[in-house]
């Protein structure tokens, strides 16, 4: 992916799509958020977010594009990366000036493509299964009611996906703990004054997101 | 001391190459690394053997022609010196020591521990210069006058050596701490923007050319860096290279 585009212009195109994903992310962990502080509010929203044409026409395409755009450029980049050093040192000490997450991008990455492929499963193919396939567009379950926090609850009821949820989302906090700082140094935003504050709240984002993630998971697993 | 080297040994590009260890003695702790080699080396012709090829010149830590990756790290264990500025004293007494040519895809091996780095010279011929009318009629470049603070930035980017260490240093092998520190040096002064659009835009050109990885933003480029330039400039050259890309026609 990125043939003929220079080594700087693929750069900013992956901080500019890992821009659009924190915005996603932000948005996806405020809406389940809302799971644990009114089961109707979360279902109203959810509705809302599965119906309207706009989100699922027109933002949901965009989301895809730059999920599909931001895991093709970043696999690219590591294999043009991993060429640029045909014969490996016997012995180095990376450690010792670079921080792991920032070395270990793709492995934290491909963890959460993992994820994301369990998540499609668990959610993302069944609503689309419902609604383009079945032709269900009411969002209702059997007895009338709004059926999403019901789906999401029931999700959490097994352990096993709980804890790998709970996990994922440590890779998904570890990517960001260089993610997001790293967008904002590849677009070219270095401040004597700013960088610090944009390290501090990327660090801050790289916890609280995930975290948040994570609290949802067990919440509904702890109130079975 | 007494020490145990473990010393990457190739002889020419195509040679496969590996590790072989010789042990050397009465080192002493005052003595730069290159000194320690040339310890070596004198051992070395005197028992009839090859000895070890390595890079160096003014041994002042201001030319850039020592490289090395000793015990892991480009320039060594130490902070803000070359190979040459590196003393035995950063060792202990009965150490191994494993040295390594600087590793990228843009720096073949020559010999031993010795890399072309002419990839870096190419990149400067790329837009590293100012053009400038020596016709006689040369205006005092101290007739400009130039914000201070910008003054200085320059000056710290115009500090790189181009030894290569930000290469040898980055998991990826990518460049782009030296093409920022002289796209840089010339982007913050007034003589040099005359060129800054072509300049950026075709160094970068040539530094993909060469095939160097990608920046990932480690920050592990300008830890080893023995000038310490701050991957400020890689951020500078972004914008600088954005700027240039969304004007080029």
């Amino acid at each position: 992916m990125g043939k003929g585009m220079t080594s700087v212009t693929r750069k900013v195109l992956m901080a500019l799509s890992g821009f659009f994903l924190l915005v996603f992310l932000l948005q996806h962990s405020t809406i389940n958020f809302l799971s644990v502080i009114s089961p109707d509010l979360f279902d109203s929203v959810s509705h809302f977010m599965g119906t309207n044409p706009v989100v699922q026409f027109v933002l949901q395409p965009v989301l895809a594009f730059g999920v599909v755009f931001h895991i093709g450029m970043g696999i690219s980049l590591e294999i043009q990366n991993n060429k640029a050093r045909p014969v490996k040192y016997a012995v180095n000490k990376p450690g010792e000036n670079a921080s792991w997450m920032s070395r270990n991008m793709i492995i934290t990455g491909v963890m959460v493509l993992l994820f994301f492929l369990l998540h499609f499963i668990d959610f993302w193919f069944p609503e689309l299964n419902t609604k383009f396939i079945k032709g269900d567009m009411t969002g209702l379950n059997e007895a009338g009611h709004f059926r999403y926090y019901e789906e999401l609850h029931h999700q959490f009821q097994n352990g096993l996906r709980v804890g790998v949820y709970v996990l994922s989302f440590i890779f998904l906090s570890l990517h960001l703990m260089h993610g997001f700082q790293s967008a904002f140094q590849s677009v070219g935003f270095r401040h004597n004054k700013y960088t610090p504050i944009v390290k501090k709240l990327g660090n801050i984002y790289a916890v609280v997101i995930p975290a948040a993630f994570i609290f949802i998971a067990l919440y509904h697993f702890l109130n079975a | 001391m007494n020490l145990t080297l473990k010393i990457w040994r190739q002889n020419g590009a195509s040679d496969k190459g590996k590790l072989v260890s010789y042990k050397v003695a009465d080192i002493s702790e005052h003595m730069s690394f290159l000194e320690m080699l040339d310890v070596l080396n004198e051992q070395l012709v005197n028992s009839g053997e090859e000895p070890v090829a390595f890079d160096h010149d003014c041994r002042e830590g201001i030319c850039g022609m020592c490289s090395l990756h000793i015990n892991g790290e480009a320039h060594g264990p130490d902070r803000g010196v070359t190979t040459c500025q590196l003393h035995m004293r950063m060792f202990k007494d009965g150490d191994t020591i494993t040295i390594e040519p600087f590793r990228a895809k843009a720096f073949p091996v020559v010999k031993d521990l010795v890399v072309d780095r002419s990839a870096l010279d190419r990149i400067q011929q790329a837009g590293g210069y100012i053009s400038v009318n020596t016709s006689g009629n040369t205006q005092d470049a101290n007739a400009i006058p130039i914000p201070k603070a910008d003054a200085d930035e320059a000056m710290d980017a115009a500090t790189c050596i181009g030894c290569g260490a930000c290469v040898a240093s980055c998991k990826n092998a990518s460049a782009m701490l030296f093409v920022s520190a002289k796209v840089s040096q010339y982007a913050l002064l007034p003589q040099g923007r005359v060129e800054a659009k072509d300049r950026v835009l075709n160094m970068v050109s040539q530094m993909d050319k060469e095939g160097f990885g990608n920046c990932t933003n480690t920050g592990a480029c300008e830890v080893e860096c023995p000038k310490g330039i701050s991957i400020t400039n890689i951020a500078r050259m972004n914008r600088e290279y954005l700027s240039a890309s969304i004007k080029n026609d």
